[in-house]
C-alpha cells in the first residue's frame, strides 16, 4: 500500500518566492556591487543539465509511476490516474495486464497470417505492413475487471484512484484498419468469427465476431506517434474501440476465422459475468459508459489554504461520445453539470471539471456520465443487483468519495 | 554537398490530384477504407466534413499466400466439436501424477488453493466442500471461478494446456499427457469417472455445467 498522497501545497512555494523577494530586496539596498546571484535559486547560478536521447519525466515526479497489482493471480500495472491531468495517457503509464509476461518479438521475424475460412490463406511481413494504409484514432482501453475491489469487496477498500481504478488509459492508436487485410484474404461465407492469437508464452486467444471486428478493427502499430512499448504488444496488436483490453489482442500473429467461437480459456471464465440468477454472460465485450473524479480521489489531501478547488474527473463510455458529467457534492441527492473539456472523442477520454469551494465541510463526491446514446452510469447497487455476488467484470458503478473535515479523501460506497 | 530530397510540397500534391491517374488513386485509397467505420474526408480544400464512399473495397494486395506447411506449427486452435484435437490419449491415473509434478504448486494439491485460478470446484466465494474458501482467497479475491462450474467445453482444457501450460514451459506436454491432465481434472469436478482415459472422439462428448447457464450477448 503507497503512503497517503497530498495535492502539491502551492501555499509553501508561494511562502519561499516571498522570502526570495525580500531577501533580493534587501540586498539591493545595502550593496549596489553584491552579484545578482546571491539571491536567487542555485539552478539560476550554474548551467543546466544536458538533454537525453529519450527523454524522462522531472526527478520530483519520481512518483508518478504505475503500480503492480497480483491479486488476481497474474500481473496487472495500473495507470496512476490521480495523477493524470489531460486526456492522454503517457505510454509509460499505459495500464497493462500479463497473463504469461511479456514476450522479446524481433518484428522482422514477426508476420501476421490470415487463415481458416478464407479464400486465400495470407501472410503479412513486418516490412510490407508498414506500406498499408494507416489511420490514428484516439481511444480509451480499459480491462474488463477495472475497478473490480469496489465490484466485489463487502466494504470499501481505502485506496488511490491508480490502485482501485487504473485498469483504464487513452492514448492515440496508428494502424490498419482490419478490414483491408480481412477483404484481402477474403472471407468465405460460412465465417462468422474470427480466432485472434498473440504470439506470446500463452499464445492468448479470443474469439470474434467477425462482423464487427471488420467493422471497428484496427491492427494497431503505433502508440502516441512511437513503435507499440512491448508491454502494450510489440510489434502489432490487435485494437478494437470500446471493448474489454483482454479481445485486444497483444503481439498478434494469427488471424483464424471460423463458423463458431473456439470458446478460449479466458472466454470460458475469468472473461465472463456471471448473473445475479446464476447464468453467464458470454461475449459481452462492450464497455460501458464510466467516470471518476480524480482529483480529490483516494487518500489525497485538499490542500491549504481552504477556498476554491477545481474537482476535475475523466469520464468514457464503449458504445460512442460522452454527452453529459454530472458532479454531486451530497451523495446524489442534487447534480451539478461539469464542463465538459474538448475534444470530446468517440471511445475516449473526456475530460470535465466543476469549481467548488470547500471550506472544511464534508462531503461526499461523485461523478456520473452519460453518453450519446443516453447509457448513465448505474448506482452500485443497482449494478451488484445485476450480477452475483462474486462477478466483477464490466463495473461501471458511479464512483463515490467521502471528504472529511480534515479534507482526506476516501473511497466509500454511496 | 547537399542531399537531393525529393519530397512534394504540400501545394505541388494538391496539384498533382487534379490530374486524373492522381485523383483514381486518391479514390482507391479512399475506397479502401469505405464500410471500415474509418470514414476519410475527401483531399479537396472544400471538403471539411468526413465522408464515406459507398463503392466496393479495394485491395491493397501485398499479403503473400500462407502455405499449409508454413501454418502447420502455428494451427493450434482445438474447437467445442473437437476439430483440431490429435491423435493420442490419457488416463486419469496418468493425469494425477502429471498434476501433482506440473500444476500442484501454483494451483494447489486440489485444484482450489490458488494462487492460479481455480479448477476445480463450484463458483463463487463459497465452495460447498471447502467451508474455509472465503478465508482462503482472501488473498486472491479474483479466484472465484471453477474450471467445472464455468467453462462450456471441454475441449477448452486440452487447447490451453497445450498451448499455455505449466507456465514454466509453455508447450512441452506432449498430447498424451495433455489428454491425461484433462482426464484428472475433469474427474476432479466429478464430470468424469476415475477409470476413464480420453482421446479425441471423446473429450468433445464431456457434457460440462457451464454449457447449460451460458447467455451468449450478441454483438
Amino acid at each position: 500500500m503507497s503512503p497517503p498522497e497530498a495535492i502539491p501545497n502551492h501555499g509553501a512555494r508561494r511562502r519561499f518566492l516571498q522570502q526570495g523577494l525580500a531577501l533580493a530586496g534587501a540586498a539591493a539596498t545595502a550593496a549596489k556591487a553584491t552579484p545578482i546571484g546571491a539571491a536567487l535559486p542555485t539552478h539560476q547560478r550554474r548551467p543546466g543539465n544536458a538533454d537525453l536521447p529519450y527523454g524522462q519525466p522531472a526527478p520530483f515526479e519520481a512518483a508518478v509511476v504505475r503500480t503492480e497489482s497480483r491479486d488476481a493471480g497474474f500481473s496487472g500495472w495500473r495507470t496512476p490516474l490521480q495523477h493524470q491531468r489531460g486526456t492522454i495517457t503517457p505510454n509509460g503509464l499505459h495500464f497493462a495486464v500479463h497473463h504469461n509476461g511479456i514476450p522479446d518479438i524481433d518484428p522482422t521475424r514477426h508476420c501476421l497470417m490470415l487463415h481458416g475460412l478464407v479464400e486465400q490463406p495470407l501472410r503479412l511481413d513486418w516490412e510490407r505492413l508498414q506500406r498499408y494504409p494507416m489511420v490514428s484514432r484516439v481511444h480509451f482501453l480499459e480491462c474488463a475487471g477495472n475497478s473490480a475491489a469496489n465490484a466485489l469487496s463487502p466494504f470499501a477498500m481505502d485506496l488511490p484512484l491508480g490502485h482501485l481504478a487504473g485498469e483504464v488509459s487513452c492514448a492515440e492508436w496508428t494502424g490498419i484498419p482490419l478490414s483491408i487485410l480481412i477483404d484481402e484474404a477474403g472471407p468465405k461465407s460460412s465465417a462468422q468469427w474470427v480466432i485472434a492469437e498473440g504470439a506470446d508464452a500463452g499464445s492468448h486467444a479470443r474469439s470474434l465476431p467477425l462482423k464487427a471486428l471488420r467493422q471497428h478493427g484496427l491492427l494497431a502499430l503505433f502508440q502516441n506517434g512511437e513503435r507499440l512499448r512491448s508491454s502494450q504488444g510489440y510489434p502489432m496488436r490487435l485494437f478494437i474501440p470500446g471493448w474489454e483490453g483482454n479481445v485486444n489482442v497483444k503481439w498478434l500473429h494469427r488471424l483464424e476465422f471460423s463458423d463458431t467461437p473456439a470458446h478460449t480459456k479466458d472466454e470460458s471464465g475469468l472473461y465472463t459475468q456471471v448473473l445475479a440468477d446464476g447464468r453467464i454472460q458470454r461475449f459481452a465485450l462492450t464497455m460501458e459508459v464510466k467516470s471518476l473524479i480524480t482529483r480529490p480521489s483516494g487518500q489525497q489531501t485538499l490542500p491549504d489554504p481552504q477556498g476554491h478547488f477545481e474537482i476535475e474527473g475523466l469520464a468514457w463510455s464503449g458504445r460512442g461520445r460522452i454527452a453529459r458529467a454530472e458532479i454531486s457534492l451530497d451523495g446524489g441527492q442534487r447534480w451539478a453539470d461539469a464542463q465538459l473539456h474538448g475534444p470530446v472523442l468517440d471511445r475516449a477520454f473526456t475530460r470535465f471539471t466543476l469549481p467548488w469551494q470547500w471550506r472544511g465541510q464534508r462531503a461526499l463526491l461523485m461523478s456520473r456520465a452519460t453518453d450519446e446514446h443516453g447509457h448513465i452510469q448505474p448506482a452500485r447497487s443497482t449494478w451488484k443487483a445485476r450480477y452475483a455476488a462474486h462477478s466483477f467484470n464490466h463495473y461501471n458503478a458511479i464512483q463515490a468519495w467521502a471528504v472529511g473535515r480534515d479534507g482526506r479523501v476516501q473511497n466509500t460506497y454511496a | 554537398m547537399p542531399e537531393v530530397l525529393h519530397m512534394p510540397s504540400p501545394y505541388s500534391l494538391s496539384t498533382s490530384l487534379r490530374r486524373p491517374a492522381a485523383q483514381a488513386h486518391a479514390l482507391a485509397f479512399a475506397i479502401c477504407m469505405q464500410g471500415t467505420g474509418y470514414a476519410l474526408e475527401q483531399p479537396t480544400p472544400s471538403a471539411h466534413h468526413p465522408t464515406t464512399l459507398t463503392a466496393p473495397a479495394s485491395r491493397a494486395g501485398l499479403g503473400e499466400p500462407l502455405s499449409t506447411q508454413e501454418l502447420a506449427a502455428f494451427d493450434i486452435t482445438i474447437f467445442p466439436n473437437g476439430r483440431g484435437l490429435p491423435p493420442g490419449q490419457g488416463s486419469v491415473a496418468q493425469g494425477r501424477a502429471l498434476y501433482a509434478t506440473h500444476c500442484a504448486a501454483c494451483h494447489g494439491e486440489s485444484g482450489t488453493e490458488g494462487p492460479a485460478a481455480r479448477l476445480v470446484g463450484s463458483d463463487g466465494f463459497i465452495g460447498w466442500n471447502d467451508l474455509l474458501r472465503p478465508l482462503r482467497i482472501a488473498k486472491h479475491p479474483l479466484l472465484v471461478q471453477s474450471v467445472g462450474a464455468r467453462w462450456p467445453y471441454a475441449t477448452t482444457l486440452f487447447d490451453y494446456i497445450r498451448r499455455a501450460m505449466p507456465y514454466q514451459a509453455p508447450k512441452s506436454l506432449e498430447s498424451d499427457e495433455v489428454y491425461a491432465l484433462s482426464a484428472y481434472l475433469l474427474y476432479r469436478n466429478d464430470l468424469l469417472d476415475e477409470g476413464a482415459s480420453l482421446d479425441a472422439t471423446t473429450l468433445p462428448k464431456v457434457v460440462m455445467p457451464g454449457a447449460r447457464k451460458t447467455v451468449m450477448e450478441e454483438q
